[in-house]
């Protein structure tokens, strides 16, 4: 009990010096507003507005959710053909391993091309770059079932459906999930960057908007407000990983 | 010749009686690289309903491979394997299987990954359950049914699987090295178990091991098998009454036996 305390205590000490670290340096060393705000301007500009920083937040969300709903959605099953298939894992896998030296990045204005400048490019955008971890872990925790599971399946004469769904979709539930937690991550910088590229809304517009403004408190807002959004987003899928798995995984990413 | 007290009630008597199981000539030749690697050569035995009998031989001898064929996981090069009159061509749900991991399947509790050959065989009624749980007090696990298996012991853990494999009363248990990975007195321990097990249920047992005392302490007959590729260098008859407990370990007649299972083992030397 004493240690789950300490758990929370340490790094919310650890944020505080940090925190305080950075207030007093602007204070002391007059920083010009336009360079650096202090904490407690950024936390001025977020009260200043709560109402537009959590609409805007909420057109990132949503992007972010979608975008790594549909990479989960479309890799999961692409995973599972690969791992089945030996001809489309052949004719599929090397070409998807090299796609991951293309910069994403650069595909975002194609995208915006394609896609225009609602909220599909965004998806795009997240999409493409969070369904790489998602087919990649979760092939890799299809592959990972443990022969002697499947030598048992063979000899009780399951079929194939209750082989996968019985044992290896379970199976590779832990690497899903650590997919799942990258891809939620990245799913962020997606929507971001497709914001950044052509949007008039969510915060990463809103980030770009305040900057070409000067409004650098505003600029901390939204970051602040973006960081809250993908730890949120991060959390919501351990939580789905605890409600999911409750048997615990020892595997995963630890953060 | 019928040493395990009458928990054999359907063969053995005489030699009229067709054996329950057998091998004939049964070898096995994996490709590596493109050359054939003999595996098994000419291995053929023959046992009795309720018999226990034990593969002996050293770390990847073929032993394995034997016993694989026996369940019908793969095929044999050559040679006939036969259960109950019937020739054995593929994988059969009448066979149980114990590894040397216990590969419980950890989203499942210990009741529900006992019940899973059940429900693959589309048995998973009351009647199932309440086996379950009588097998599972017979191995000690009463009151675990609810535990996740990484919250049991490795010992724990692979009398659960001993469960599993014995849940739909299978024809034939094949158990492969299955107390390998536990210490020495949890082995022991469940030597005893499976003795146990088997005086209870009866059940048809082949169980592979590197141990010349497991080996000896658990069966009715033991085959010792050769270096690669496995041909059966000697078959053992334990004459020792069962039941039996750890004082029979220090029988004369015992350490006759391992002296015997040394020397064809060549770790013994004459």
């Amino acid at each position: 009990m004493k240690q789950h305390i300490l758990r929370v205590v340490y790094p919310l000490a650890g944020i505080a010096i940090i925190v305080l670290a950075w207030h007093f340096y602007v204070v002391l060393m007059q920083v010009p507003l336009v360079l650096l705000p202090s904490p407690l301007q950024v936390a001025a500009a977020m009260v200043a507005q709560p109402k537009m920083l959590l609409e805007e937040a909420w057109v990132t969300a949503i992007e972010c959710v979608y975008g790594f709903l549909l990479a989960m959605g479309i890799g999961i099953p692409i995973a599972v053909v690969m791992t089945y298939s030996r001809i489309a894992n052949l004719m599929f896998y090397p070409l998807l391993v090299a796609s991951q030296s293309i910069p994403k990045v650069a595909v975002a204005p194609i995208l915006l091309v394609w896609f225009g400048t609602g909220i599909e490019s965004k998806l795009a955008m997240a999409f493409v770059i969070a369904f790489f971890p998602a087919v990649v872990d979760t092939a890799t925790g299809l592959r990972s079932t443990s022969p002697e599971l499947l030598e048992l399946a063979r000899s009780l004469q399951c079929s194939r459906l209750q082989t996968f769904f019985k044992i290896q979709l379970p199976s590779a539930l832990p690497s899903i999930f650590s997919g799942a937690k990258i891809a939620v991550t990245l799913a962020v910088i997606g929507a971001v960057i497709g914001e950044f590229i052509g949007s008039n809304q969510g915060l990463g517009n809103l980030l770009l908007t305040a900057n070409s403004q000067l409004n650098t408190p505003l600029v901390w807002a939204s970051l602040v407000v973006l960081s809250v959004l993908g730890m949120l987003l991060y959390g919501a899928v351990v939580l789905a990983e605890k409600v999911l798995m409750p048997w615990g995984s020892d595997s995963g990413h630890k953060v | 010749m019928n040493a395990d007290g009458g928990t054999n009630p359907d063969g053995g008597r005489g030699g009229a009686r067709p054996p329950y199981g057998r091998l004939i000539n049964v070898s096995k030749t994996f490709e590596t690289d493109g050359r054939p690697v003999p595996a098994v050569k000419d291995v053929s035995f023959q046992f009795r309903k309720g018999e226990l009998i034990s593969l002996l031989g050293p770390s990847g001898c073929g032993k394995t491979t034997v016993l694989k064929m026996m369940g019908g996981l793969i095929p044999a090069s050559g040679g006939l394997l036969e259960l109950d009159g019937r020739a054995i061509t593929g994988p059969f749900p009448g066979v149980g299987v114990v590894f040397q991991a216990p590969t419980l399947m950890p989203w499942r509790r210990v009741l529900a990954n006992v019940l899973f050959p059940m429900e693959v065989l589309g048995r998973n009624d009351r009647k199932a359950k309440r086996r379950a749980q009588e097998i599972l007090e017979l191995v000690g696990l009463a009151g675990f049914e609810r535990a996740y298996p990484r919250q049991l012991s490795g010992g724990m853990q692979q009398r659960v699987a001993l469960c599993r494999a014995l849940i739909h009363e299978p024809s034939i248990l094949l158990m492969d090295e299955p107390f390998g990975a536990l210490d020495e007195l949890t082995r022991l321990e469940m030597n005893d178990l499976l003795l146990e097990i088997r005086r209870v249920t009866g059940a048809t047992v082949i169980f592979v091991t590197h141990s010349i005392s497991e080996a000896i302490y658990l069966s009715d007959r033991v085959f010792v098998f050769s270096k690669r590729p496995a041909v059966i260098a000697l078959e053992l008859e334990v004459a020792i009454a069962y039941p039996r407990s750890q004082q029979t370990r220090f029988l004369k007649e015992f350490n006759e036996l391992e002296k015997q299972a040394g020397i064809a083992l060549g770790v013994v030397k004459q």
